[in-house]
């Protein structure tokens, strides 16, 4: 490894990612804490002990990220995607289920999850394409051929029955907003998801049509009177009446038992606070028992006495927010937004389009993961099994997480080259 | 274009950051609710009953003690589903009993599926050690010890009162929440009255528990923690052999039987018949038994000797002599002829002086004193002159405790009654009435009313010589303590010391010569008493009353003795009451003739 090449590293991000994953480490040590166990932070039955042989390796891997040849990624992206697509067609036949999702693959004792690798290579993909001589992203074909590439790993994922993985890959949209694409699709998505939520907290559907009509009648009345704008905004609003009469079908034919009950207890917890609101009413606990300046390390309660399900992986977030309190918790949120800031600083300086493409993927699935793992554990979006980059417990995630940051420092600390075509 | 889109997306990241930041202060720093929580999810409180104060006699015999008990407590939350048929058969219990436990269950003012909740109450301790080997079959239930009230003696019930559940009703009243469902209270008796005292102060542990409710360890290493102070022990002034013995002569009767010593207040026996035994209202037979001992028509946790109302008879006379005497109406050589055309008399006697009316327990000499104390002839209106008359009288007859509540330390003391003027006016609805419409209080007959505890103290205020201390079970709580301060103070009587010298003369004679001259005159000790018989409904027999005190020089006990339909005086009350005073100066009886003569209950 050459001087120049780690001094050339973003090491603004390189301190930011270290700080979460020591943090992160110290949170997972707290979870497992027994006191009368008397075992320590480095023991290695422990999930922390475990966290800190997949630190030391996440270490190898950015060395390895950083010594390889430059132009691999790029060369690299189309090769991985298909290897990644096979990897996912074969999980479901020869790999083994964790907690309903048949999503690992087992080496040895170790488990892996080809999905967690899928992120940044399906990353790496949207990048190159963006980058293809010719491309457009007006082109209507163009633009099938992105939605085909995430479309399908999150089929597949899907087929694991692990929505939130799933899920993150819609988040790549992102990087077709910012690459050009019209934000009417965008719009209408969010517009959609918006309107599905809203039906679900109106109790009755008759005052969201009232409403509609009501917004129609003044459009129509207001604005200038021209046929082609009537016709428009009478189909837009048949549509979203749409959604509304589609939001029961799909809540009680479409979802199963507990995706309902995850989007129930996100509405109202309380309704059954033992039941489907658990996860979330737990949590919340957790999180609001910790106070300004948190119980301090190693005193929680809640999270500690198994109160919290998944409280070392997706909801790791709690364990910051009772021992740490809202302190605790402000520094986290600060770190990621922080980190996602400076993501898109470095995407900007970019000269070149794949880096640029690819710096907006990965602040993308940062984003996503951010923004639904806390998200879902104070109660603003329903429970979906994604985790916390560098905190949840995991290898799979840790190296997936650490790859994806890393092979942006490694194009970001050779901006300045001028890349050759291959 | 697409530059804008960076800012859009910075901002989109800003946004989530503080969206994040401000719902996080909200739901850490300002609602505490999820603090409160919290506690409640990992916090367990285990309660540690503290034991009971025990209660002893004035010898130190323990009269009540403590046993263990152990209740089934349940956390809904906790339980998983069970087989009912071999959860019945585990408890011993039908399933009947166990869809009642449940019903039970829910209906409890606390009921909450996390919190402990009493199921079934007292497994014997027999059960206890079958059940603990099998409990862990039960997730959810667990068993909590502590103790039950347990009796060394079938007697002093009515004294001792009983402990039971604290109601419903008594459960709002506890405005300090010092009690929980489920706990036990004193519900009568010195259980009741020294129910401060006898509780004591329960311990708390704090324990940790996760998410299954598996203890994990003391809270914040046991800081908060509390242990449970036992109660105090009492110490009565019961003396348990006299209290035995008074109780095996009162047998079959109905009436009361109330010793004092003199000298201090301390109750020496406090019996009230018919009675129960106390050992029925504890334990789990507690509910069954409960049910058949209140609707006993005998009445049994009628308490007599404080809450029958009684009126007193002749030995109310000595009452009028020492207040005629203070009044100055009369002077211990007064005679008065025996003029039986207004009130009757008996025996053979013409005209006596204060001493033998006493002794011959003389109607007309009473009625004559009555009269000239009652119509002194202040003012020429007859009804005026007896308003004023009744209105001196009853200051002194107060003074001696009667009309009024004494303040034993037993809950439920009746005042009983002596008349006012108003009490008169209200009955006349004017002021139209004189001495003539009263005459009977004179004999301790009329309007007159007194508990039995009354004639006791009234026995004992003659024996000192013209002051009491109130009367009192509990002479010490606690180890070396006092009894409460009310109880160390003496009660003057209106009345000069040296007039009662003259009824202690009377009250010998009595004994010695006069109406219970028979049965109450003992060999070596000298008792000074005074027989009543009170008027009854015919075909019932008159109900027979005795008060008296002993030795007559430093007296050590003073009784009252009153027996239900039992006809004249000087036999079953004089007998009663001798026999009490042998039993406890002299350990027994040394007239075994009169103990059968009691036993036997004809009273010929």
């Amino acid at each position: 490894m050459r001087r120049d090449e780690v001094s050339g590293l973003d090491w603004v991000t390189i301190l930011i990612y270290l700080a979460m994953v020591v943090l992160g480490w110290f949170n997972i040590y707290a979870v497992v804490y027994d006191e009368a166990a008397g075992r320590d932070i480095w023991d290695l039955s422990l999930n922390s002990g475990r966290q800190l042989v997949f630190i030391g390796a996440s270490f190898v891997i950015i060395m390895v990220i950083v010594i390889m040849d430059l132009r691999f990624y790029e060369a690299f992206a189309y090769v991985g995607y298909g290897l990644i697509v096979l990897l996912l067609l074969l999980v479901p036949v020869i790999g083994k289920e964790v907690g309903g999702n048949k999503a690992w693959l087992g080496i040895g004792s170790f488990g892996v999850q080809p999905s967690e690798f899928a992120k940044f290579i399906t990353a790496l993909a949207v990048a190159k394409y963006i980058a293809t001589v010719g491309f457009k992203m007006d082109n209507l074909r163009n633009q099938a051929v992105l939605f085909l590439i995430i479309g399908v790993p999150m089929a597949l994922t899907l087929l694991q029955k692990d929505t939130g993985t799933a899920l993150v890959f819609t988040s790549l949209i992102l990087v077709f907003y910012r690459e050009g694409m019209s934000p009417f699709l965008i719009i209408v998505g969010a517009s959609a998801a918006a309107i599905f939520v809203l039906t679900l907290l109106v109790p009755n559907e008759i005052y969201l049509y009232a409403g509609i009509g009501v917004i129609w009648a003044l459009i129509i009345l207001l604005g200038k009177k021209k046929v082609g704008r009537i016709v428009l905004v009478t189909v837009g609003a048949i549509m979203i009446s749409g959604v509304i009469a589609s939001v029961d079908y799909v809540i009680t034919d479409v979802l199963k038992p507990h995706q309902q009950n995850r989007i129930k207890a996100l509405i109202n917890p309380d309704a059954d606070p033992l039941g489907y609101g658990w996860n979330v009413t737990q949590s919340k606990i957790a999180i609001g028992s910790g106070g300004f300046w948190g119980k301090g390390f190693l005193e929680g309660t809640q999270t500690k006495f198994d109160f919290v399900p998944e409280q070392s992986t997706d909801f790791i977030f709690c364990t910051i927010g009772e021992e740490h309190g809202w302190v605790g918790t402000l520094l986290v949120v600060s770190l990621f937004v922080a980190l996602l800031l400076r993501i898109v600083y470095l995407a900007e300086r970019q000269k070149n389009r794949f880096t640029r493409a690819y710096a907006y993927g990965v602040l993308a699935i940062f984003f996503f993961h951010f923004a639904i793992n806390i998200g879902m554990t104070i109660g603003l979006f329903p429970v979906i099994g994604i985790p916390l980059p560098f905190f949840s417990y995991g290898g799979s995630s840790l190296w997936g997480f650490t790859v994806l940051l890393f092979i942006l420092l490694k194009l970001d600390s050779h901006r300045g080259e001028v890349l050759q075509r291959i | 274009m697409n530059e804008a889109r960076k800012e859009i997306i910075q901002v989109l990241v800003v946004l989530t950051g503080i969206i994040f930041a401000v719902k996080l202060f909200f739901v850490q720093v300002v609602d505490n609710k999820y603090a409160q929580l919290a506690d409640s999810n990992a916090l367990l409180r285990e309660v540690e009953y503290p034991v009971r104060g025990l209660i002893y006699d004035r010898h130190g015999d323990l009269i009540v003690h403590n046993s263990p008990e152990y209740d089934l407590y349940v956390v809904v939350k906790d339980t998983r589903p069970f087989d009912s048929a071999r959860f019945c058969d585990i408890f011993d219990i039908t399933p009947a009993q166990l869809r009642q436990a449940f019903r039970e269950l829910k209906a409890r003012k606390e009921y909450k599926p996390f919190k402990p909740t009493l199921f079934l109450k007292q497994l014997s301790n027999y059960d206890f050690a079958k059940i603990q080997d099998r409990l862990d079959e039960l997730p959810g239930f667990f068993i909590q010890a502590r103790t039950t009230r347990s009796y060394n003696t079938p007697s002093l019930a009515n004294a001792l009162g009983y402990v039971s559940e604290i109601s419903k009703e008594q459960l709002d009243r506890d405005s300090l929440k010092l009690y929980r469902q489920g706990d036990y209270i004193g519900q009568s008796g010195i259980e009741q009255f020294y129910e401060a005292q006898l509780r004591g102060t329960r311990g708390v542990r704090f324990k940790l528990r996760n998410a299954k409710g598996i203890v994990q360890g003391a809270f914040n290493n046991g800081k908060f923690d509390t242990l449970s102070r036992p109660g105090l022990d009492l110490t009565t002034g019961i003396d348990l052999k006299l209290q035995q013995y008074t109780e095996l002569l009162m047998k079959g009767k109905a009436g009361s039987a109330v010793a004092i010593e003199p000298a201090t207040g301390e109750i020496l026996a406090l019996v009230s018949g018919p009675s129960y035994d106390p050992g029925l209202l504890t334990g789990k037979a507690f509910s069954s038994n409960f049910k058949l001992v209140s609707a006993d028509t005998n009445k049994p946790l009628f308490n007599r000797a404080l809450m029958a109302q009684y009126r007193p008879g002749s030995i109310f006379k000595i009452a009028q002599a020492m207040t005629a005497l203070q009044e100055g109406v009369i002077t211990p050589d007064t005679r008065v002829r025996c003029d039986r055309s207004i009130i009757a008399c008996h025996g053979s006697h013409t005209n006596e002086d204060l001493r033998g009316a006493i002794s011959n327990s003389c109607n007309p000499y009473f009625h004559q004193v009555f009269r000239r104390m009652i119509q002194k002839g202040k003012t020429n209106d007859p009804f005026t002159d007896s308003h004023l008359g009744l209105e001196e009288w009853n200051k002194h007859i107060w003074s001696f405790g009667f009309g009024k509540k004494l303040g034993v330390d037993l809950p439920n003391e009746k005042e009983g009654l002596i008349p006012t003027p108003r009490y008169y006016d209200r009955a006349y609805r004017s002021a139209a009435w004189k001495f003539s419409n009263i005459y009977s209080l004179a004999i301790g007959e009329g309007e007159n009313l007194v508990v039995p505890l009354q004639m006791a103290n009234f026995a004992a205020t003659i024996a000192n010589r013209g002051f009491y201390y109130t009367p009192h079970i509990v002479k010490a709580i606690g180890k070396d303590g006092k009894s409460l301060p009310q109880y160390q103070q003496r009660h003057y009587t209106t009345i000069d010391s040296a007039f009662f010298n003259v009824a202690v003369d009377a009250m010998q004679e009595v004994v010695e010569s006069g109406t219970a001259s028979y049965r109450a005159k003992l060999q070596d000790i000298v008792v000074c008493g005074k027989t009543g018989t009170v008027q009854n409904e015919p075909p019932l027999k008159d109900h027979a009353v005795f008060i008296c005190f002993a030795p007559r020089d430093n007296p050590k006990i003073a009784i009252a003795v009153y027996v239900e339909d039992a006809g004249f005086g000087g036999r079953a009350a004089a007998s009663i009451a001798s026999l009490m005073v042998e039993k406890y100066l002299l350990g027994e009886t040394k007239r075994p003739f009169i103990e059968q003569y009691v036993l036997a209950g004809k009273f010929e």
